[in-house]
């Protein structure tokens, strides 16, 4: 993998009026894994957007390989994948319809893989029925699996581990500690301590 | 643009041609809507109801029907258009795919245009087709059928772009619906001045090209324009 850098510099973020954090810093190398642990309510979901561009930032600026971004960076986006709260999925079309989209308009993954990746979460057995009829932990496995076949180097998830027996959890560290030896970053927010063999992870956590 | 092309080499992935964002988009909007047929039959009854409620309100008289008929037409035409606005872009929020289109790193001003168009193919297209149907028995004969039909595809088509603009503007907000009639009809009335008279002109054998080339000039610029406002809508309405 390409060498790249990802930075958060000065970084203040609002939500509904108020100000939950300001100057936050943080810098992303290959290969690392950042964890980002606090309360409800604290901002994690609301930094993990910023972070990815969704909103932006009400003071400071986030950088991918030492460039500033505007909201709308094609070259970040193409390199990064993100893992909100919902799954992105749509109800009426199957899983192989919906994650082929995604590949349409992402632009990547040959089709062998999607086998493979649906297999790895346990989801190709109803890879052709309509994703109505999936089940929350289902869909978030289905999410992962468009994170897993992007090729990103930067993963952006908040709160992976929601919804997903404990096999699933184990899966998702596995693929986290793979990209890291891989050269790639992660960094996800979630409520629980979370350990992952193999990876050194850093460990962002809110004062109460 | 300094810089730009080390960056460029670091894309995982070519970057999509706007027409193939267009196109995939397009297709999995139309692949949406065989599925869920509801999202065409709707406004479709709703029109056919609406324009078969004011003979009888009114008049059954063969002059009267023929007198309202193009303005009858062209409001059952827009307020049918209306139903599906609400859900154009609020279902795509809900269940995380506009996240996904904003950080697809794909050309949003394109993902904006095959949404109206696919919006019209399902809701505005067979609307035309169903007012062709309702204007004879208005009494309104074949020979206005041209300037109906175009004028109606017009006119419906900057409804769905500005309907879009509205859509995108009220995403995530509670029972946007009466929200976005109120936004968009206002700003129909330069179409709907231009595409009825257009219509009652024709009926009455007079010369309708005026109107009508005024109608298409409006559509164009809003079909045109209104793209950029929704893209740029759909990203303050993340916040």
């Amino acid at each position: 993998m390409t060498r790249f850098s990802f930075e958060v510099r000065d970084v203040s973020v609002q939500r509904g009026g108020r100000t939950l954090l300001t100057d936050f810093q943080l810098m992303v190398n290959p290969g690392e894994v950042v964890h980002l642990v606090g309360p409800n309510g604290c901002g994690k979901t609301s930094l993990m957007r910023v972070m990815a561009g969704l909103v932006a930032p009400s003071a400071g600026t986030i950088l991918w390989c030492d460039e500033p971004l505007p909201l709308a960076s094609t070259v970040f986006h193409q390199n990064m994948a993100w893992l909100g709260h919902h799954a992105g999925l749509k109800a009426d079309l199957t899983l192989r319809e919906n994650i082929e989209f995604d590949n349409a308009l992402r632009r990547s993954h040959p089709k062998a893989r999607l086998d493979e990746v649906l297999n790895g979460l346990g989801v190709s057995h109803r890879a052709d029925v309509p994703a109505r009829g999936l089940s929350a932990g289902q869909r978030r496995r289905l999410a992962l699996a468009r994170v897993l076949l992007s090729d990103a180097r930067l993963w952006l998830l908040d709160e992976p581990f929601t919804n997903l027996d404990s096999d699933g959890q184990a899966y998702v560290r596995d693929l986290i500690a793979q990209h890291a030896m891989a050269g790639g970053s992660c960094v996800f927010a979630a409520h629980q301590d979370i350990a992952i063999d193999d990876v050194e992870l850093r460990r962002l956590e809110w004062a109460a | 643009m300094k810089g730009a092309p080390r960056l460029l080499e670091q894309a995982a992935e070519p970057i999509l041609r706007p027409v193939d964002t267009f196109r995939t988009v397009l297709g999995r909007e139309l692949t949406l809507a065989y599925r869920r047929p509801a999202d065409f039959l709707n406004p479709l009854f709703f029109f056919l109801v609406v324009t078969s409620l004011f003979p009888v309100a009114i008049s059954p008289l063969k002059e009267t029907l023929m007198l309202i008929g193009p303005g009858v037409l062209w409001i059952a035409v827009l307020l049918s258009a209306l139903l599906p606005l609400s859900t154009h872009y609020g279902q795509d929020f809900d269940d995380g795919t506009l996240e996904q289109y904003l950080l697809s790193g794909q050309s949003l001003v394109a993902i904006c245009i095959a949404k109206t168009v696919a919006l019209w193919l399902v809701a505005g297209l067979p609307l035309v087709l169903a007012s062709l149907v309702v204007a004879s028995s208005y009494g309104l004969g074949p020979t206005v059928f041209g300037t109906l039909s175009i004028t109606l595809a017009a006119g419906s088509y900057a409804l769905c772009a500005l309907g879009a603009v509205a859509a995108a503007l009220t995403v995530g907000m509670q029972r946007a619906s009466a929200l976005i009639a109120l936004l968009v009809l206002p700003l129909m009335v330069p179409v709907l001045i231009f595409g009825t008279q257009a219509v009652s002109l024709e009926a009455t054998n007079m010369v309708s090209k005026g109107p009508m080339y005024l109608a298409l000039a409006v559509t164009v610029l809003a079909a045109t324009l209104c793209p950029f406002a929704t893209a740029a809508a759909l990203r303050i309405s993340m916040e």
